[in-house]
C-alpha cells in the first residue's frame, strides 16, 4: 500500500490540494521525508505537516489482524499449508514439509544434491493431490542450466512407480513444469516482474530458483553495492510472491570458502577466535555465497553438507523446528534419508557448512 | 504521586521516579538468567533493541515476549496485550500457539491450585485467548513501516491495554530498498524518537529486533548490528544474541542502569527458557 495514491485517501481537501500541488502523489512520497523536510516542501507549519503525515499513515498502514484470526485463516485454508517432501524425518522436523507462503533456501557445496532435491520437489508440485502433491504447475527458474527432464522423470518413476505406471502420466507431469533459463540478472529481474501475472494465469503452485547465487556471478565482478542491489530487490519480490500467492518458494544458494573467520564474531567475543579454528581437520570451511543479509531474509534454511563420510541435510533455520541433521544418500529415486530419526545438533554447528572433498589428487 | 502536583513544570522529581520504577513490573523473557542481566525482564517505557545472527532466536524471543506480556496479573504478569509488527514474514502462527501452550503449562505448574479456580480464569488460560490479544501488522515496504509506526499512536490510544510493541525486524525494508543513506538515517532517527515517545506515553515496552551486518574495523571484519552508528544511539537498551560454543547467549551491550553482562538461554519446544545443564557458569559479568 506504499504506492497508494494520495488522491484516493479521502484526506481533508486542504491537505489533499497541498500534497497534490507539491507532487507528493503516493504514501511513499510523503512518508519518506523527515518532518522538517516535509514542512519545507509543503511550505507549511508543523501542525499541517503532522496532520498530513497522520492522515496518510492511517490510510497507508496495512490492516491489523489478531494472531487468532491468522490461525483461523490458516486452518480454513487447509492444514498448515505445507508441501511434504516425502522425506519423512525432514517433513516432521519442518512441521509437515516446505511451508507455503515462505521462502525456503537450500544451501550447500556443488555436487551435494541441491538440484536433486529441487527436481524431486518440482515433481511433487506437479503430482496430483492424491499422491501428496500440489496438483499445479511449477515454475522452475534454472540459472545454471542443470535442469534435466530425463533425470526428473527417472526420479519420478523410482519414487512413485504407481503414478508413473499410468499411461501418459509422465508426459502430463513433465508438461506441468515450466523451465525458464535467464541468462543475466537483468533477464531474471524482467521475468520476475512478469511473474505475478504468470502465476495467476497458469495456476502455478510452486516456484523454484536454482540457483540464486549463480545470478550474481553472471554479472562480472563489479562493486559490491552495485551487485547487491538488484538482488535485494529480487529478494523482497520473491518473499512477497510467496506470501501473496500462498505458494512455497524454494531457492538454492551456492557456497564459497570463508575468507575471514573473524567476520563471524562480535567485537566483544575476543576469547573465542583461537579455539574455533581447530574444528574440522581436513574439512574446508564454507559460507553461503549470498551473505548474511540474505540469510536473515529466508524463513527456512536447509544446509546440505558432507563430513565424516556422509552427507547430511540440516535444518539450520526454521521458526518451527528443532536443530536436527539427517544423513542422506542420492539414489536413482533421488534424495533418500538413511534414517528418519534426526541427529540433534547443538550450538552453532547447525549453521556451518562442511564439505569433505573426495581428495582424489592426494591419493 | 502526590508530590508531583506541586511541580510547576509538570516534571517528576527523582525520588518519585525511583518509586515509580520500583513499582513497575517487567516482562519476563522466559529465562531467569536472561531476566537477571536485564534487571528483571524487558522494561516498560523503554526501547530495547535485540539483535543477532540469523537463526539465533530473535523471532522466538519476540514471540515469547508477545505471549509473556499477557500472563494475567494474579500469576505475576502484566495482563497486557501485544502489538506485533512483522516486516519479514517470519511470524509463524503455529509456533505462537505452541509457545502460548508452553507458557500456560508453566503457569499451571507454578500455581497448581489454579485448576480449581473459577471458570473465568480457566478461560483466560487458553492458547486461543493469548492469540486473540496479539495485534498483528504485516508490513511489506519501508513506507508501510513508517505508516504503521505513525498510526500506532492512534491505535494505542484506542487500545490502552497494549503493554508491548514488537517490531520484527526494524531493519529489513530499510536495508532492502533505501538508496539515500543520509535520508535513511534521518528517517530512522525520527522513527526511533516516535517509538520512544509511544513507550513513555502509553507505559509500554518497545522491542526492536535488528539484523547483523559485517563491518570493517581495526583491520578485520566484525559482526555488528545493522543500520549504522547513529541508529545505535536511538535505543535505551541493546541486547545482542550470539553463540558461545554450543549455547545461545545474550549480551547486554548497552543499558543506562545495568552493568554489561551476558547470560545463557535456550530455545526449547515450549519457547525461550533457562539452560538446564548444571555445569555452566551462571550470570557472568565481563
Amino acid at each position: 500500500m506504499a504506492n497508494m495514491p494520495v488522491s484516493e485517501m479521502r484526506l481533508p481537501p486542504h491537505l489533499a490540494h497541498l500534497l497534490a500541488a507539491r507532487r507528493l502523489d503516493t504514501a511513499k512520497d510523503v512518508l519518506s521525508l523527515p518532518e522538517v523536510e516535509l514542512m519545507a516542501v509543503l511550505d507549511a507549519g508543523l501542525p499541517t505537516a503532522r496532520a498530513a503525515v497522520a492522515h496518510v499513515s492511517e490510510a497507508a498502514c496495512p490492516p491489523c489482524q489478531t494472531a487468532l484470526a491468522l490461525l483461523e485463516e490458516r486452518v480454513r485454508l487447509g492444514g498448515g499449508g505445507r508441501l511434504a517432501t516425502t522425506l519423512c524425518g525432514l517433513d516432521e522436523a519442518l512441521g509437515g514439509g516446505i511451508p507455503m507462503g515462505k521462502l525456503t533456501e537450500v544451501v550447500g557445496p556443488s555436487g551435494i544434491g541441491k538440484t536433486q532435491f529441487c527436481l524431486k520437489v518440482a515433481l511433487l508440485g506437479a503430482l496430483p493431490e492424491y499422491y501428496g502433491g500440489l496438483d499445479g504447475r511449477v515454475l522452475y527458474i534454472d540459472t545454471e542450466s542443470k535442469f534435466s527432464s530425463r533425470r526428473m522423470i527417472e526420479i519420478g518413476q523410482k519414487s512413485f512407480p504407481q503414478v508413473f505406471r499410468q499411461e501418459g502420466l509422465a508426459q502430463k507431469m513433465a508438461g506441468r513444469i515450466l523451465v525458464t533459463r535467464p541468462t543475466s540478472l537483468a533477464d531474471f529481474t524482467k521475468s520476475l516482474e512478469q511473474m505475478k501475472v504468470t502465476l495467476l494465469q497458469h495456476d502455478v503452485k510452486l516456484l523454484i530458483v536454482d540457483s540464486m547465487a549463480a545470478l550474481t556471478s553472471l554479472e562480472n565482478e563489479r562493486a559490491t553495492g552495485f551487485r547487491q542491489h538488484p538482488l535485494r530487490w529480487a529478494l523482497s519480490f520473491l518473499k512477497s510472491i510467496a506470501e501473496f500467492s500462498r505458494i512455497p518458494v524454494v531457492v538454492t544458494n551456492q557456497v564459497r570458502s570463508q575468507s575471514n573467520v573473524d567476520g563471524y564474531h562480535f567485537s566483544f567475543e575476543v576469547d573465542r577466535k583461537d579455539g574455533d579454528n581447530c574444528t574440522g581437520g581436513f574439512d574446508s570451511h564454507l559460507v553461503a555465497a549470498l551473505g548474511i543479509q540474505w540469510a536473515h531474509a529466508v524463513t527456512v534454511r536447509l544446509v546440505f553438507e558432507s563430513h565424516s563420510g556422509h552427507r547430511f541435510i540440516k535444518v539450520a533455520k526454521s521458526p518451527m523446528s528443532p536443530a536436527v541433521a539427517f544423513p542422506f544418500v542420492v539414489e536413482t529415486s533421488g534424495i533418500t534419508l538413511l534414517s528418519d530419526e534426526g541427529i540433534d545438533v547443538t550450538g552453532p554447528e547447525i549453521t556451518s557448512i562442511r564439505c569433505q572433498g573426495k581428495n582424489v589428487l592426494a591419493q | 504521586m502526590g508530590s508531583g502536583e506541586n511541580n510547576p513544570l509538570g516534571a517528576q522529581n527523582a525520588w518519585d521516579m525511583l518509586s515509580d520504577e520500583q513499582s513497575q513490573k517487567h516482562i519476563t523473557t522466559g529465562s531467569g538468567d536472561l531476566n537477571n542481566i536485564l534487571g528483571g525482564g524487558i522494561h516498560c517505557k523503554e526501547v530495547t533493541e535485540i539483535g543477532g545472527v540469523p537463526g539465533v532466536g530473535k523471532t522466538q524471543l519476540g514471540i515469547q515476549l508477545a505471549i509473556n506480556v499477557q500472563i494475567p496479573m494474579q500469576y505475576g504478569g502484566l495482563g497486557g496485550k501485544a502489538v506485533y509488527v512483522d516486516t519479514e514474514g517470519s511470524f509463524m502462527v503455529e509456533r505462537v500457539y505452541q509457545i502460548a501452550e508452553g507458557c500456560i503449562s508453566d503457569i499451571l505448574e507454578h500455581f497448581p491450585h489454579s485448576h480449581e479456580k473459577s471458570s473465568s480464569s480457566n478461560k483466560q488460560l487458553q492458547p486461543e485467548h493469548f492469540l486473540a490479544d496479539i495485534y498483528y501488522f504485516r508490513i511489506c515496504s519501508y513506507a508501510e513501516q513508517i505508516a504503521a509506526i505513525n498510526y500506532l499512536e492512534k491505535f494505542l490510544g484506542e487500545h490502552k491495554d497494549v503493554r508491548i510493541v514488537i517490531i520484527d525486524s526494524v531493519t529489513f525494508h530499510f536495508r532492502q530498498d533505501f538508496d539515500d543513506l543520509a535520508l535513511r538515517t534521518r528517517v530512522l532517527s525520527e522513527l526511533s524518537l516516535k517509538l520512544m515517545k509511544i513507550a513513555k506515553a502509553y507505559n509500554l515496552a518497545v522491542v526492536l529486533l535488528n539484523q547483523v551486518t559485517t563491518k570493517f574495523t581495526e583491520g578485520s571484519f566484525q559482526l555488528t548490528l545493522a543500520l549504522g552508528d547513529s541508529w545505535s544511539h536511538s535505543c535505551t537498551n541493546r541486547v545482542i544474541l550470539y553463540w558461545n560454543g554450543n549455547e545461545r547467549y545474550a549480551y547486554l551491550d548497552k543499558s543506562p542502569s545495568l552493568p554489561v553482562a551476558s547470560a545463557p538461554y535456550a530455545v526449547t519446544g515450549k519457547g525461550v527458557r533457562d539452560v538446564v545443564s548444571s555445569n555452566h557458569k551462571r550470570v557472568r559479568v565481563t
